[in-house]
C-alpha cells in the first residue's frame, strides 16, 4: 500500500499533525525537536544494545577465522583475519580448495541444499495452512451450535509446544507407527528421499493451520454483515461473494498472516531437528547454523549473516511488492472498492 | 547465540567500529578467549569448597556420593549442580562457562567425545604432575578415551560398550563373529522375524555402530595420532561393506535406518528381531518390562567380531570428570575426582543406578555378577572397545561418519562412494574445518 515505513517514528510522526493547527510553537511539537530526540533516546539505546549490537558483532565475527590447532602444541590458537573466507565456505561452498570442494558430509557442502529444502518447506507449508486456515476460518466464523468447543479445539496443535509436537509425529511416523498402519504402507517417514520431506511439511501444517485461521478469523470478524445482505440483494451467489467481498476485504489480514508463518517457517529449526535430524536433506538454514556453532563460532556468523539477510530480503519484498501492511491496521481503499 | 569471546576480538571494518563505539564500555567487561591457557596451570592449588558440575541426574545415585564426601570433609563440601539431560545443551552449557573462565564450575562431568576438545582449548587441568592419577585399576580404554596429546586429561568415572542381545531359545550359542551371525539369519526367515539390527538413524548412534563395523573389521577412522583420516583402506571398506550388504540382503530390516536405541529394544523385546547390538540398559527393561515377550528367552554375548577369535570392537560410552583450569581449589578437585573413582563409589553407582563402572575387579566381584549376569559380557565389550575418534574436531567428524554412512546404508551411494566422501570429509574437519 502507501510507503508507511516500519519504522516506529514513521507513525509517531503521523499521529502528531492533529496538534499543529492549534498553533502551538512546532519545534516543540513536530517530532523533531531536541526534546522528541531525548525522549526517544532511551528507546534508541535499548535497541542498539539488543539488537545492533549483537547484529553487528556477528557480521564483525563473521570476518575473523575460526581457531585452529597449534600443529605442535595441539592446543587451538586464534586464527586471525579471514577475509571473506568464511562466506565463500557457505556461498561457493569453498572448503579452502576452489570452489565446490566441500566433499559431501561437510557442513559447507549442505548450504545450497539446505537453503532449497528451506524454501521448499516455507512455500509447500505456507500454501496448505493458508487454504486450510481460510477454510477454518470460513467455519469458525459461521453461527451454529457448538461454534465454541469448535474455535477451542481447532487451536489445540498450535497451542502445544513444537518440540512436543515433533515428538508426536515422530512417534506417528515410526516405522510401526498410525500412519504406516492407517495407510497401510512400509514408507520410512524419517530415512531417506522425499518421505521425510512430506513428514514436515505434514507435521508443521497440522500444527499452524489453526494459527493461520485465527488470524484470518480476526479479519473476517470486522467485515460489516450489511455488505453481504446489499450482494445478496443484488444477486450474487455464494462464491461471488467470496471472491468479490470476503477476499479482497480480508487481504490485509490475510498478508499479514502470511507474511508472519513465511518469516517463522524460514527459520524452522526444532520440527525437523527432532522430527528427523537432518535424515533425507532436511537440515534447515538454522539447523546449519547450530551444527556450526558446535564447530567454530565464526564461520557459523558467517552463515547467521547471510541467512539474515535472506530472510530480510524476504519480508522486504512482502512488504514493498506485495502489500502486506505490518504497520498500519486500516485499509480504506478496500473498502472503497466494494 | 554467540559467546563472550565474540567481545575481544579485533573490529575489523570501520562501520563496525563506529556502530560499537557506544558498547566499548560494555566490551572491557568481557573476558575469555578460546586460546590455550597454560599460564592457569599452578594457581589455585588449594582447597575449599567446590561445585561439581553433570547433566541431570536420572537416577539419583551422584548426591548419595556427594553426601559421602561432605560427610568426611566438612571443610571441603561439593555442591551438586545439575545441567540439562540433553548432552547438546550439557555441552553448550561447559563450554559457556568454560569461556567466561567460571571459577564456580571446579569439577565438570565430560562425556568422553568432548574431552580431547575442551582439552586442546586449554580449558582442562591436565592430570600430570602433583595431578598425575592413578589408573592401573581402570579399563584401558576408558583412560585411552581421555588421552589427547599422550597427556590424561580427565578421569573416567563411567563407561559404557555395546552388548549382543539375542534370542536363546531359538540360537543355542551365540554367534562369535558376523559371518556365523549373517548365516543365522535362516533361523530369523525360519521364524518369521527380522535377524539383526543396531542403531542406524541419522544421529550419534549411527557413528557408534559404524565405527564398531570399521573397528571390528580391522579398519580405523583416525590414524593414532589424530591427524589423518584413515578410511580409504581395504578394512574400512570391509566393515561398512558389512553393514551395507546386511541391509540389501535384508539381514538387516530396511526400516533399521530410522532405528535408535529405543526401537531396536521395542522390536527386541516384541520379539521380532534374532540379534540387537544395544547398551547395557537393555538388560533389566527386557528382563522387566510388562510387554517384553522375551523375559526368559534372551541371553546377552560381546559383540560378534571378524572370525580371528576375537570379539568385535565395540565403541566406547560414558564420561568421566575433568578439572576446570579455571578452579580455585584444584586440590579439592583433585581428590574429589579420585573419590568418584574410588571402588566404594563405582559400586554404589553400579548397585543403584546400573552404571558401568571402570575399575576392572569389579567386573569379576561373584555378588555383583549375580545381580548383573551381564558384567562378564560388558567386561569383553569394553575391554576390547575403541573410543570414537578422539580429536578436538570431534562435531564435524561424526557428522562427516554420519552423512555418509547413512547415504551407504539408506542406498543411495555405494560402499565406495560413501567412503571416499568419508575420507575427504574427515580429513577436511580435522584440518579444522576451513
Amino acid at each position: 500500500m502507501s510507503s508507511t515505513s516500519g519504522v516506529a517514528t514513521g507513525e509517531f510522526a503521523q499521529g502528531r499533525p492533529p496538534l499543529n493547527p492549534r498553533g502551538r510553537r512546532p519545534s516543540l511539537h513536530d517530532g523533531s525537536g531536541r526534546r522528541a530526540t531525548l525522549l526517544i533516546a532511551p528507546t534508541i539505546v535499548l535497541l542498539a544494545v539488543v539488537i545492533l549490537y549483537p547484529v553487528v558483532s556477528a557480521v564483525s565475527q563473521s570476518f575473523t577465522k575460526d581457531a585452529g590447532l597449534d600443529p605442535n602444541t595441539g592446543m587451538f590458537v586464534e586464527g586471525g583475519f579471514a577475509g571473506v573466507s568464511n562466506y565463500k565456505l557457505w556461498l561457493l561452498q569453498d572448503c579452502g580448495g576452489g570452489a565446490f570442494s566441500c566433499p559431501p558430509g561437510t557442513l559447507g557442502s549442505q548450504f545450497w541444499t539446505a537453503t532449497g529444502v528451506t524454501f521448499l518447506f516455507t512455500a509447500v507449508a505456507v500454501t496448505l495452512e493458508t487454504v486450510l486456515g481460510m477454510v477454518f476460518a470460513l467455519v469458525m466464523h459461521r453461527k451454529f451450535k457448538g461454534r465454541a468447543i469448535l474455535r477451542a479445539s481447532v487451536l489445540v496443535p498450535w497451542a502445544i509446544p513444537t518440540a512436543i509436537t515433533a515428538k508426536l509425529w515422530y512417534f506417528i511416523f515410526a516405522y510401526d507407527g498410525i500412519a504406516n498402519r492407517l495407510l497401510g504402507t512400509e514408507i520410512l517417514w524419517t530415512g531417506d528421499g522425499w518421505a521425510p520431506k512430506f513428514a514436515i511439511i505434514i507435521a508443521d501444517t497440522w500444527k499452524t493451520a489453526p494459527f493461520m485461521a485465527l488470524l484470518i478469523l480476526a479479519g473476517l470478524q470486522v467485515i460489516d454483515e450489511g455488505v453481504y445482505e446489499a450482494a445478496k440483494m443484488d444477486g450474487a451467489g455464494a462464491w461471488q461473494r467470496f471472491v468479490h467481498i470476503t477476499l479482497p476485504l480480508v487481504k490485509p489480514a490475510l498478508m499479514v498472516a502470511v507474511l508472519f508463518r513465511t518469516l517463522d517457517t524460514l527459520r524452522m529449526y526444532d520440527l525437523p531437528k527432532i522430527l528427523t535430524g537432518g535424515a533425507g536433506d532436511t537440515s534447515t538454514l538454522s539447523m546449519l547454523v547450530v551444527d556450526q556453532v558446535r564447530s567454530g563460532f565464526n564461520a557459523a556468523s558467517a552463515l547467521s549473516t547471510i541467512t539474515f539477510l535472506i530472510v530480510f530480503l524476504v519480508a522486504f519484498i512482502f512488504i514493498k511488492f506485495l502489500g502486506a501492511n505490518v504497520t498500519e491496521q486500516r485499509a480504506p481503499k478496500a473498502k472503497k472498492a466494494v | 547465540m554467540f559467546g563472550k569471546s565474540s567481545l575481544t576480538r579485533r573490529v575489523t571494518f570501520p562501520i563496525a567500529l563506529a556502530a560499537t563505539g557506544v558498547l566499548a564500555l560494555g566490551a572491557c567487561g568481557g573476558g575469555g578467549d578460546s586460546g590455550a591457557s597454560s599460564d592457569a596451570a599452578g594457581e589455585g592449588n588449594s582447597t575449599g569448597p567446590i561445585t561439581y558440575v553433570q547433566g541431570k541426574d536420572n537416577s539419583g545415585i551422584v548426591q548419595p556420593a556427594i553426601d559421602k564426601w561432605n560427610a568426611a570433609h566438612p571443610d571441603e563440601k561439593v555442591t551438586l549442580k545439575e545441567q540439562t539431560d540433553q548432552a547438546d545443551q550439557q555441552h553448550d552449557d561447559l563450554v559457556q562457562n568454560f569461556q567466561a573462565k567460571n571459577a564456580d564450575y571446579d569439577v565438570v562431568s565430560v562425556d568422553n567425545i568432548w574431552t580431547s576438545e575442551f582439552a586442546a582449548k586449554g580449558w582442562l587441568q591436565p592430570l600430570t604432575g602433583e595431578y598425575a592419577l592413578d589408573t592401573s585399576t581402570l579399563l584401558e580404554p576408558t583412560v585411552t578415551a581421555e588421552t589427547y596429546n599422550k597427556t590424561l586429561y580427565a578421569a573416567p568415572t563411567t563407561s559404557d560398550g555395546g552388548l549382543l542381545y539375542y534370542r536363546k531359545d531359538l540360537v543355542p550359542t551365540p554367534p562369535t563373529s558376523w559371518e556365523e551371525m549373517m548365516s543365522m539369519c535362516s533361523i530369523a526367515t525360519q521364524n518369521g522375524i527380522d535377524c539383526y539390527a543396531g542403531q542406524y538413524a541419522q544421529y550419534e548412534g549411527l557413528t557408534v555402530n559404524v565405527a564398531e563395523a570399521i573397528n571390528t573389521a580391522g579398519g580405523s577412522i583416525l590414524s593414532e595420532d589424530g591427524k589423518t583420516a584413515t578410511l580409504d583402506t581395504p578394512e574400512a571398506k570391509a566393515g561398512l561393506d558389512n553393514l551395507v550388504k546386511a541391509f540389501q540382503g535384508g539381514q538387516i530390516p530396511k526400516q533399521a535406518t530410522t532405528y535408535q536405541e529405543e526401537q531396536g529394544r521395542q522390536s527386541f523385546e516384541d520379539g521380532k528381531l534374532l540379534f540387537l547390538r544395544n547398551w547395557p540398559y537393555v538388560y533389566s527393561l527386557a528382563k522387566t518390562d510388562g510387554s517384553s515377550t522375551v523375559k526368559e528367552t534372551f541371553g546377552v554375548a560381546p559383540l560378534p567380531g571378524n572370525g580371528d577369535g576375537n570379539p568385535g570392537a565395540s565403541s566406547l560410552g560414558g564420561h568421566a570428570a575433568g578439572i576446570s583450569v579455571y578452579s580455585d581449589h584444584k586440590k579439592t578437585a583433585f581428590e574429589f575426582i579420585k573419590f568418584l573413582q574410588s571402588e566404594e563409589i563405582q559400586r554404589d553407582w553400579l548397585t543403584q543406578g546400573s552404571a558401568a563402572p571402570v575399575i576392572s575387579s569389579l567386573y569379576d566381584d561373584p555378588a555383583l555378577v549375580e545381580q548383573f549376569p551381564y558384567l562378564p559380557q560388558l567386561k569383553t565389550s569394553i575391554e576390547n572397545a575403541v573410543p570414537r575418534p578422539v580429536t578436538p574436531f570431534y562435531p564435524a567428524v561424526t557428522k562427516a561418519i554420519q552423512d555418509n554412512a547413512f547415504s551407504a546404508l539408506s542406498g543411495s551411494k555405494t560402499t565406495d562412494a560413501a567412503l571416499s566422501d568419508m575420507q575427504e570429509a574427515v580429513q577436511n574437519a580435522i584440518s579444522g574445518g576451513q
